[in-house]
This record gives C-alpha cells, sequence and structure tokens, in this order.
C-alpha cells in the first residue's frame, strides 16, 4: 500500500498513528528470559536444571567459602575456629593467604623493595597503551614502550645505572648502523653490519664500560638476584617477556615458511616442527641443566633469562602456525592488489597482509598467549618458584602442612583475572577492527 | 556479453594513437609447469591504443596482460615496459608496477582500509607524495568515478560497482601511463556494468593506453582501436573492431564470434 496517493486513493491515512509499545512479553527482563531461556519446553527444562544444579554448587559451597578464619596463624588455628562453630562440612582456612598473599606475589622479594615490581607493573600498563589502545594513547608514548623494557629490567634486578644505558647504546648502534650504510650498502647487509657491531659492543666491551662508568658515577639501586624473584610476579615476568617477543618472531617465522628462498624456509620449517613436537618441560629441563653443560664454565647466564628464551621459542613456534593460518585465509587477490601498485615485499607485508591476516588470527593468537602465561607455572618443576611452587613451598612450612585448596583457589582466581581480560580484550579488538562485511 | 547501449556517442577525437611505443612483446612464452600457456606472442602497443583482448576460456587472455606488470612470470622472450624491460630484477619490476594500473575481477580493494586509505596507499609508500597532496589527488579521482562521497566508508560498505570504480580511482592515482583491466566487468551485475564501463570510456578519451580482457563486445567496439583473439595460448587474430566484428578471418574466430554474440 505504501505506493498509493492520498490524492487519488480516499482511503489512505494521512496522519500516523502513536506507535504502541511492543507487548511486555518481549522486551525487559521479562522478555529476555523468555527468548533466552524459556523458548520450547526443551530449552526450559534445561534452564531449570541448570539453575537448580548452580544453586545446590552454591549451597554446598557458600558455607566452606564463608569461613572466619582470616587471622588464623595457622592450619591447627583454623582447625579450632572452624570446630567451634560447628560447620558440618568443615570450611576453609583462609589464614594462609592473609598471611602469605604477598609471599604468593613477589616470592623472596625483599618487602622493602616491593615498590619496584609494583612500579615496573603499572609502568608496564602505560607502556602497552600505544599498542593496545591505538586511538585512545597519544602516539607519542611508543617512545616510552620501546625505552620500557630496559626500565623494567633496571627496576626488578637492580644494580647500576649504567647497564640499561649500555645495553641501549647497542640498540643505538644498530640503528645508526641502518641509517648511514643503507645509503651505500643495501639495507639487509647494513643490518648484519649493525648487529655484528652491537653484539661486539654488549660481549666484549659494555660490560667494563659499565663497570667503569659506575666506578665513576655509582648511580644505582640494590641489585636483587634472580633466584629471589617468585610468584605472580616471576609468571609476569616471563609470561609477558615471551608473549610480546613471541608475536614478532612468530609472523616471521610464518613468513619465512612460506618464503620462495628454499634454505629459509626450511630453517622455519624444521625450528617449528622441532620446537612443537618437544614439550616445553624438555625444554625447560634444557634451560636448567643442560645449557650449563654447552656454556664455558664461568659465564652467568641468568636462569630466568634461559627460562624467557625457552619459553619464547616454544611460543613462538606456535605463533607462528597461528599466524600461518591467517596467512592462508587471506585471498590471494589481496596480494595481487597490493603487488599491482607497486608497493614492494615488506610494504605490502606491513601495511595490507598483516594488518588481515592478523586480525584473522586475533582469536588464535589470544589463545595462545593465555597458554604460554599459564605455561609459566611449569616452570615449578625446574625448581623456580613460580605460584605453584611457592604454594609447595608455604605447605613445607609446619604452620600450613596440609593446606591445598584455599592455596590453589587464589592462585587459580589470579590467574583468572589476567586470562579473562585477555580475552576481554581481544573481543573489544575484533569488534574495533569490523569494516563491514567480508 | 551484453551489447552497450550507448546514450551519449563517444567522442573519438581525443583518442589519439602516437608512434611511441607503450609495450612491446617480442617472441614471449610462458609455462605453467608442463603446461604451455602462452605461446609465441609478438604484440606491439603504442601509446594511446586502446586494445580488447577476447578470447573464449582458459585462451590465456588473463595471463598475458598478468605477464605485463609481472603478476606472473614468463620464462622466454621479451617483454618491454616504457622502455624498461622485465627481469627478474626487483627494482624494474617495482618501477613498472608503479607506472601500469591494473583493475581486477574481484576489484581486490583493500578491506581494511577506508575508500580514501585504499586510494592513498600507493602514492604515499610507493611515490613518496605528502599525505596531504595524495589525498587531494584520490578525491580528484574519486569524483571522477564519481563516488567522492564514498571516501570515507570501508570497501565492504559499497555496491560490486562503486567498488570496481573504487579500484580504478586507486589505480589511477598512482597516474600509470597505461591500465589494464581484467574482465573489470565479469563479477558486476548488468546494472552496474555501465557505470564501470562508462568510467573506463572516459579514461580512453582522456588518451589512456588501455588493455582490456572483457567480453563486452559493444564496449569493444565503440571504444577499442584493436581487437585481440586469443586461442590456445596464442594470438589469432587481430584487427581494428569493424573488420573484426563484420569480416573475422579465422574460422576459430568465427566460432567464437557466433557463440559470444549469439546468433
Ligand atoms: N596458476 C596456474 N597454474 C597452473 N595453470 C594455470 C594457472 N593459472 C592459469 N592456469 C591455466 O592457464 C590457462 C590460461 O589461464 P587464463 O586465466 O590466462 O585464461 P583466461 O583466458 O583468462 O580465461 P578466463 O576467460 O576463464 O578468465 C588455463 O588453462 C588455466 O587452467
Ligand atoms: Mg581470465
Amino acid at each position: 500500500m505504501s505506493d498509493t496517493h492520498a490524492e487519488t486513493v480516499s482511503y489512505v491515512r494521512e496522519t500516523m498513528l502513536p506507535q504502541q509499545e511492543p507487548p511486555a512479553s518481549t522486551v525487559g527482563p521479562l522478555g529476555w528470559a523468555k527468548t533466552n531461556l524459556f523458548s520450547g519446553w526443551f530449552n526450559t527444562v534445561l534452564s531449570v536444571l541448570s539453575g537448580l544444579f548452580i544453586l545446590w554448587l552454591a549451597y554446598r559451597l557458600l558455607p566452606w567459602i564463608i569461613s572466619p578464619t582470616w587471622q588464623a596463624t595457622s592450619l591447627n588455628e583454623c582447625r579450632e575456629i572452624i570446630g567451634a562453630l560447628n560447620k558440618p562440612h568443615g570450611g576453609a582456612c583462609w589464614g594462609v593467604i592473609s598471611e602469605r598473599w604477598k609471599q604468593l606475589m613477589f616470592g623472596f622479594y625483599p618487602p622493602e623493595h616491593y615498590w619496584r615490581p609494583v612500579l615496573s607493573l603499572i609502568l608496564l600498563l602505560v607502556a602497552l597503551g600505544p599498542l593496545l589502545f591505538r586511538h585512545l594513547v597519544p602516539a607519542k608514548v611508543i617512545y616510552f614502550s620501546m625505552l620500557y623494557p630496559f626500565i623494567a629490567a633496571w627496576l626488578l634486578w637492580g644494580g647500576t645505572i649504567w647497564n640499561p644505558i649500555v645495553a641501549i647504546l647497542g640498540f643505538v648502534i644498530i640503528g645508526l648502523s641502518l641509517k648511514f650504510l643503507t645509503s651505500v650498502l643495501n639495507p639487509a647487509l647494513a643490518l648484519i653490519i649493525g648487529v655484528v657491531l652491537a653484539v661486539i659492543w654488549w660481549v666484549a666491551l659494555a660490560g667494563t664500560v659499565a663497570g667503569g662508568l659506575s666506578a665513576v658515577l655509582p648511580i644505582g639501586i640494590e641489585a636483587i638476584a634472580s633466584r629471589q624473584f617468585g610468584g605472580f610476579m616471576l609468571s609476569i615476568t616471563i609470561g609477558v617477556t615471551a608473549i610480546l617477543c613471541s608475536l614478532p618472531i612468530g609472523i616471521l617465522l610464518a613468513l619465512g615458511r612460506q618464503s620462495d628462498l628454499l634454505l629459509v624456509k626450511a630453517m622455519c620449517v624444521g625450528f617449528i616442527e622441532f620446537i612443537r613436537g618437544v614439550p616445553l618441560i624438555t625444554l625447560l629441563f634444557v634451560a636448567s641443566v643442560l645449557l650449563n653443560i654447552f656454556l664455558p664454565p664461568g659465564t652467568n647466564f641468568d636462569i630466568i633469562l634461559r627460562v624467557i628464551i625457552m619459553v619464547t621459542l616454544f611460543a613462538s613456534a606456535y605463533m607462528a602456525e597461528v599466524v600461518r593460518g591467517g596467512l592462508a585465509a587471506l585471498p590471494k587477490g589481496q596480494y595481487e592488489g597490493a603487488d599491482s601498485l607497486g608497493l614492494d615485499y615488506w610494504q605490502s607485508q606491513r601495511l595490507i597482509i598483516m594488518p588481515q591476516a592478523l586480525k584473522i588470527s586475533i582469536p588464535g593468537i589470544v589463545s595462545t598467549f593465555i597458554g604460554v602465561f599459564k605455561d609459566t607455572t611449569l616452570v615449578s618443576i625446574i625448581s623456580m618458584f613460580d605460584p605453584i611452587g611457592l604454594s609447595n613451598a608455604i605447605r613445607a612450612d609446619t604452620a600450613w602442612n596440609g593446606v591445598y585448596w584455599e592455596l590453589f583457589i587464589f592462585i587459580g582466581l589470579v590467574f583468572f583475572i589476567f586470562c579473562f581480560s585477555m580475552s576481554r580484550y581481544s573481543m573489544y579488538l575484533e569488534r574495533r577492527l569490523q569494516t563491514g562485511h567480508r | 556479453m551484453s551489447e552497450l547501449a550507448m546514450d551519449t556517442p563517444i567522442d573519438r577525437s581525443a583518442m589519439k594513437v602516437s608512434d611511441e611505443v607503450a609495450i612491446e612483446i617480442r617472441n614471449m612464452n610462458k609455462w605453467y609447469g608442463q603446461f604451455h600457456v602462452l605461446r609465441d606472442i609478438n604484440l606491439t602497443v603504442n601509446r594511446g591504443e586502446r586494445i580488447v583482448i577476447a578470447g573464449p576460456s582458459g585462451s590465456g587472455k588473463s595471463t598475458l596482460i598478468r605477464c605485463i606488470n609481472r603478476l606472473e612470470e614468463h620464462q622466454a622472450g621479451q617483454i618491454i615496459v616504457d622502455g624498461t624491460e622485465l627481469t627478474s630484477d626487483l627494482k624494474n619490476i617495482d618501477k613498472i608496477r608503479s607506472e601500469v594500473g591494473m583493475c581486477f575481477q574481484h576489484f581486490n580493494l583493500f578491506p581494511h582500509l577506508t575508500i580514501l586509505e585504499n586510494c592513498t596507499l600507493a602514492p604515499i609508500w610507493v611515490r613518496k607524495v605528502p599525505r596531504k597532496e595524495a589525498e587531494e589527488t584520490a578525491m580528484h579521482f574519486l569524483e571522477k568515478v564519481k563516488i567522492p562521497d564514498q571516501a570515507l566508508k570501508y570497501p565492504g560498505q559499497l555496491s560490486g560497482g562503486q567498488q570496481q570504480r573504487v579500484a580504478i580511482a586507486r589505480s589511477l592515482c598512482m597516474k600509470p601511463r597505461i591500465m589494464l583491466f581484467d574482465e573489470p566487468t565479469s563479477a558486476l551485475d548488468p546494472e552496474m556494468i555501465k557505470e564501470v564501463l562508462d568510467t573506463m570510456i572516459e579514461l580512453a578519451q582522456e588518451g589512456m593506453t588501455m588493455l582490456c580482457v572483457t567480453h563486452e563486445m559493444g564496449f569493444a567496439r565503440q571504444v577499442a582501436n584493436r581487437v585481440i583473439f586469443m586461442d590456445q595460448g596464442q594470438i589469432v587474430e587481430q584487427n581494428e573492431p569493424e573488420e573484426f566484428f563484420n569480416n573475422p578471418r579465422s574460422e576459430r574466430t568465427k566460432l567464437f564470434l557466433s557463440q559470444i554474440l549469439g546468433h
């Protein structure tokens, strides 16, 4: 009727009726429940059954969780408190958390220096800003992000300020040789020369220079040894570093795997398949035990650094396959479109291919991130004190001998907060990168 | 396959063919593995020519024009574009690609970039044009293909015909001297074909050197100065459009024309 005209047809309505409210049964909480929980008898039965199950769980768990044992200083004290309450199923012993939560967070890090890991974590959030929320954070913050690894390492391990500075100088050497040599040499060669110079600097000179400078100008904070690291601080240090390094390495591996250069391709495939074929625990044992055999005696190759390298390599291999999946999902036309405009290989990878391939792979990438972060608990096997390792250490104390659930619930909760945030972020990112159909 | 119904007569006065050679292909051969796709191709294209390449499916039309900007590599013979020979030298390839525009059957726009970004990307990164200037050029060409108001949308939000016109504008932003079209209208609904063909006609009237693989025989009649017929990897016949359609010489051409024109 919409195409009839009022002048020619007398019965056409000229004024619109006011809009009516939709029936209450389709909107509001009731409408929501009707469409989502009680549509059809089968769904109704399922909803009721799940509701009952949740109620039953809460009925059994809540009395155990709500247990006034925060002040207790040992398991026995907990038992006395709970015994006095005469609870049928017992109660949780939260005293262990209130007494030891700092240890679960920081391991054996000296308490008067707790501000250092805390500050590094806060700065980490700032440094991640331009990477995670590109349109909300000023672009200049990226310079801080580039300095962040050095700042964080210095804050965590301490020592003289000259250490991070000479480390940065190595990268400055790479930058300078790229800048000045590319005009006379081809970029790849300039990069190689820069890296060689930087490595010479780091290995042969940096230590002496830093030592000399700190003798002249001793600025620094107290050094803290790696074996004092522990708890979530250790997990986050290993996890975040491995996550941040594995993505770029994984991208390069995925590209290498697609390369026309046979040698590059073979090396990438070999690496990926080898690492994926070996359990992470094996790699960690290699890091903790075997590497020492190969390294010249007396070299002090930090254990945390060794573990980080292994976890990074492990994560990179998985990342490479996830990224390869994204690359495979891109239509060939995208490469041809980029080629036909005269973009070179790296330009088309950076501007056309990777933004799309990574977007497709966001769910897989974030799953890998979450997996890596949780896998950091495996370091307890090589006797490092991650939260799980610490929970064993805490139980070794006679006061808390026998406490399991409370510790694991707490550790699980903290892990859940981190992993859940990552997964929410990935959903946010997917929504934000949505650009119409296809 | 539709005959192009033109409402405005085409002004052929500006479509001048100069003596200057734009593309020279000599004894070019190409294989896919064992399969001999292109056999002894010899073709000289002068500046300002509008060439339509026709032929049955699988005859190697796409492969031929994709060799011209090295989306495919040829194994024997020579291809010289604007005086530069296509070899495996990457510098030459990128140079030629930035001088030769290409439009694809499936547009190949970049879905993660806006229309404007699609058009400014290559000028900014390849030609190193300042962003502001690149945006002005892009808007100029988007106006020319009559979709300036879509500049901030994403390709996924446009119709097929609009997307193809954006793809043409994107190529034009590089100020190419030669344009290649590979069946630019075959993925489009009939009502959108005309808007794309109109854009191409306009381009031809400005004197652009064009090579089009197309089944639009009306377009070939009115715009092309030469029609090339390919079959089984060979150039079987080439002629002016009138001669080509009215007096095809080879049997294969006759058969093809009778099929495609439907009588
Ligand atoms: N990448 C490839 N590998 C192997 N064979 C190919 C490849 N691309 C095309 N071919 C073959 O080469 C021949 C020519 O293909 P081409 O795409 O050039 O044909 P066309 O004339 O463009 O056909 P159409 O009109 O269907 O587009 C076909 O037989 C095709 O099967
Ligand atoms: Mg084709």
